[in-house]
């Protein structure tokens, strides 16, 4: 066991990639010698060299699309997004083609390639930095999208994504890189599609990933002190999404809370409300409930925590749900 | 301004090499009319002839571009601004080109472009908001046809060549300037926007501060060959300025707009210069430059040049140079009491202007946010 960051976890799972696996090459704008914007990939340059460490020209089409090219050739890319809201220039070549290559060559060919997002805000940025874009790549079959909120689950998650045949947009909580945590690095880890039940209770199920993790464990613990006995659900996989545990977790508590900073509309929350809904019908005492950002684009830095689900919020939603 | 430039003639596109001063062991080929040492040389095919008073004001916008942009600097360490983009270094590049523009032409910028808004006319307290993070954009980009700064890599110039193609359509005789840097010349939107200005004869002038850096990657990583190059094979000229040199951007990006205000299309501008300071405040250089290549691009500071030039020629005088000093103490002053003064956006902002014809679900969430809000409000006054 060694306590590390989500920042130093996911290091640390790139350079075991890149020990193990020689056809593992890292693409990205700045991650040679700055180690990238938030320098999860700090010493690997130089401890791998730019033939595996690779700065790439400004061009995110271009990296992804190279990246598929590099794939088809046997490596396996795992690209660094500097921000969310840089991911759009590539939108293109991980829809209609990342996301579509195997099912169109018939399983022939396969697309190890790992996108890895900082994503989400509450770190006080301008445009473009804070986004929640996890729905649109959800959407869109042939790509898995993932979300660790644990360092624990940084280490494993991003190994096993980069392990995995099919491509794998990663995302990485941002707000979160600095939160420590314990990490097992000799353990076996959890299978990278399964949720985790991150806080057991009995009263109400609250469903989140990603850095609104945290809030909803302490949204718990608020609770807690008012006799109220919340289960966390760590869902740590958007797609597949693994509702068999959330369902277990809904028969149990028989309400539901989905929270995610991602808009209300038309997100995560919407699919598991929905399915949820079908599993459980005579199970639930109330609709499910989502708490997530506004039909809005993302607010200017010194509105954010008024945009952000933080723990009022999602009391507000434990409430209502309890009021049905 | 009375600046006499050569209008550029239609022709093979141009290497901006022809006729220039000799060049120096070692310096790259580019246009200059003022050496580092601050003195005026002549180029075959760009000239200017400016009045005492159109020198002395560039070096005035100069100075003051470069005392708001330490203000906001030390605005960011002291909290009160999130993040500043620095265009340290790059005052020549930003002062020349926008002092070329005419009112009726249309500006659009990246996030650094803080010389081109002063010339522009929009007040340099506007440009703060973002950074400090109360808004997205701050100012009316209508009022001074100067365009919100653009975050998204190189997104700008098919915006600016769009302008420019409605600029054709209506038969006027403006032009457009887009700006971005060398890293964005590595996008697909950029080579995108220099195929559909060239397709469609568009009066638009790229204009690339080639600052040396993307971030951490230096310009090798984003082109074999010098920037101004990649126009050659779209099939419009491109030509190499000395960044750092008011008198040749100016020069330059005059012809540059003439160029496309008559009719001749678009035209790329690579301004060569240097990043004297981190990317933004978030950066930290020392883990991927070095300090000697700093040093030297000190040696070109396109201020001191001019200033040496002006003393030089006896064309300013020091009554002068206090006044400036004088003048940018009360800008920086203004500058700070405003940003302080900035109130944070009252929150139901959040649901403001996302639609100009507004949207059912946005009212709906707007009310719902609202409530929450005074519910929140008097169950604490309750307690
Ligand atoms: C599409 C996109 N990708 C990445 C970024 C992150 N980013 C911001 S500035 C920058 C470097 C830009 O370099 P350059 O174009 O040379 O302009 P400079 O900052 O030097 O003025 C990068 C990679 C971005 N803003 N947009
Ligand atoms: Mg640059």
């Amino acid at each position: 066991m060694a306590t590390m960051t989500i920042a130093k976890a996911l290091n640390e799972a790139l350079r075991k990639s890149l020990e193990t696996d020689p056809k593992v090459v890292l693409m990205g704008e700045d991650i040679g010698k700055l180690g990238g914007v938030f320098r999860i990939t700090d010493g690997l340059h130089k401890d791998f060299g730019e033939q595996r460490v690779i700065d790439t020209p400004l061009a995110e089409s271009g990296i992804v699309g190279t990246a598929i090219g590099l794939a088809l050739r046997g490596y396996r890319p795992v690209v660094e997004i500097q921000f969310d809201g840089f991911v759009f220039p590539a939108y293109d070549q991980i829809v209609t083609q990342l996301a579509k290559m195997h099912a169109r060559a018939l399983g022939k060919i396969k697309l190890p390639v790992v996108i890895r997002i900082p994503y989400g805000g509450g770190i006080g940025a301008v445009e473009h930095h804070s986004e929640s874009p996890e729905a649109y790549f959800a959407h869109t079959a042939g790509l898995k999208v993932v979300s660790p909120s644990t360092p624990q689950d940084a280490y494993w998650m991003l190994q096993q994504a980069i392990d995995s045949d099919d491509p794998v947009i990663f995302l990485e909580p941002k707000r979160r890189y600095w939160d420590k945590g314990e990490v097992d690095t000799e353990g076996i880890p959890a299978p990278l599609h399964k949720a985790r039940t991150a806080l057991e209770g009995t009263d109400l199920t609250l469903a989140a990933y990603g850095p609104m993790v945290k809030v909803c464990l302490e949204a718990a613990a608020a609770a807690a002190e008012e006799g109220r006995s919340l289960e966390v659900v760590d869902l740590r996989s958007l797609s597949p999404l693994d509702f068999d545990a959330v369902q277990a977790s809904v028969e149990k508590t028989r309400r539901l809370v989905v929270v995610h900073e991602a808009p209300v509309q038309l997100g995560m929350g919407a699919e598991i409300a929905a399915r949820i809904t079908e599993r459980c019908f005579y199970h639930l005492e109330a609709p499910v409930l989502r708490v997530g950002g506004f039909h809005a684009p993302y607010p200017p830095a010194r509105v954010e925590e008024e945009y952000l689900p933080g723990l009022d919020r999602v009391l507000d939603a434990v409430d209502r749900s309890l009021a049905f | 301004m009375s600046v006499k430039s050569t209008a550029a003639k239609p022709r093979t596109p141009r290497t901006g090499t022809r006729g220039g001063a000799k060049r120096r062991e070692g310096e790259p080929e580019l246009v200059q009319l003022l050496t580092p040492e601050g003195e005026r040389v002549q180029h075959s095919e760009y000239s200017i002839d400016l009045s005492p008073e159109e020198l002395r004001g560039l070096y005035r916008d100069m100075v003051l571009t470069r005392r708001f942009d330490a203000e906001a600097t030390s605005l960011q360490r002291q909290g009160e601004l999130g993040l500043w983009a620095s265009l340290l270094g790059q005052e020549a590049a930003q002062i020349g080109s926008g002092r070329a523009t005419r009112p009726d032409d249309y500006v659009f910028p990246t996030y650094r472009e803080h010389g081109v808004a002063w010339c522009r006319g929009v007040d340099p307290v506007n440009l703060l908001g973002m950074f400090r993070g109360v808004n997205h954009g701050g100012w009316d980009p209508n009022e001074n046809n100067f365009q919100l700064y653009t975050i998204v890599i190189g997104s700008q110039t098919l915006h600016a060549t769009g302008y420019a193609m409605g600029i054709s359509k209506d038969g006027a005789d403006s032009a457009v300037i887009a700006y971005f840097g060398d890293g964005a010349s590595s996008q697909g939107d950029v080579a995108e926007a220099f195929t559909f200005a060239a397709v469609y004869n568009a009066p638009v002038v790229f204009f690339c501060q080639n600052n040396q850096w993307a971030i951490s990657e230096p310009t090798e990583k984003q082109s074999r060959v010098p920037i101004y190059q990649r126009a050659a094979g779209f099939g419009f000229p491109g030509v190499r300025v000395d960044g750092n040199d008011v008198l040749a951007v100016l020069a330059v990006t005059r012809a540059a707009l003439e160029h496309a205000r008559s009719g001749q299309g678009p035209m790329l501008v690579e301004a060569f210069t240097y990043r004297m300071g981190a990317h933004t405040t978030s950066d930290d250089p020392t883990r991927y430059r070095l300090d000697e290549e700093r040093e030297q691009w000190e040696h070109k500071d396109p201020i001191l040049r001019l200033r040496t030039y002006l003393e030089k020629d006896g064309i300013a005088d020091e009554a002068f140079f206090a006044g400036v000093e004088a003048e940018s103490e009360t800008l920086g002053k203004r500058v700070r009491e405003a940003v302080r003064a900035m109130p944070d956006p009252d929150p139901m902002s959040i649901f403001e202007n996302i639609y100009a014809d507004g949207h059912a679900l946005v009212d709906e969430e707007r009310a719902q946010f609202a409530e929450y809000q005074a519910s929140f409000t008097d169950s604490t006054e309750g307690h």
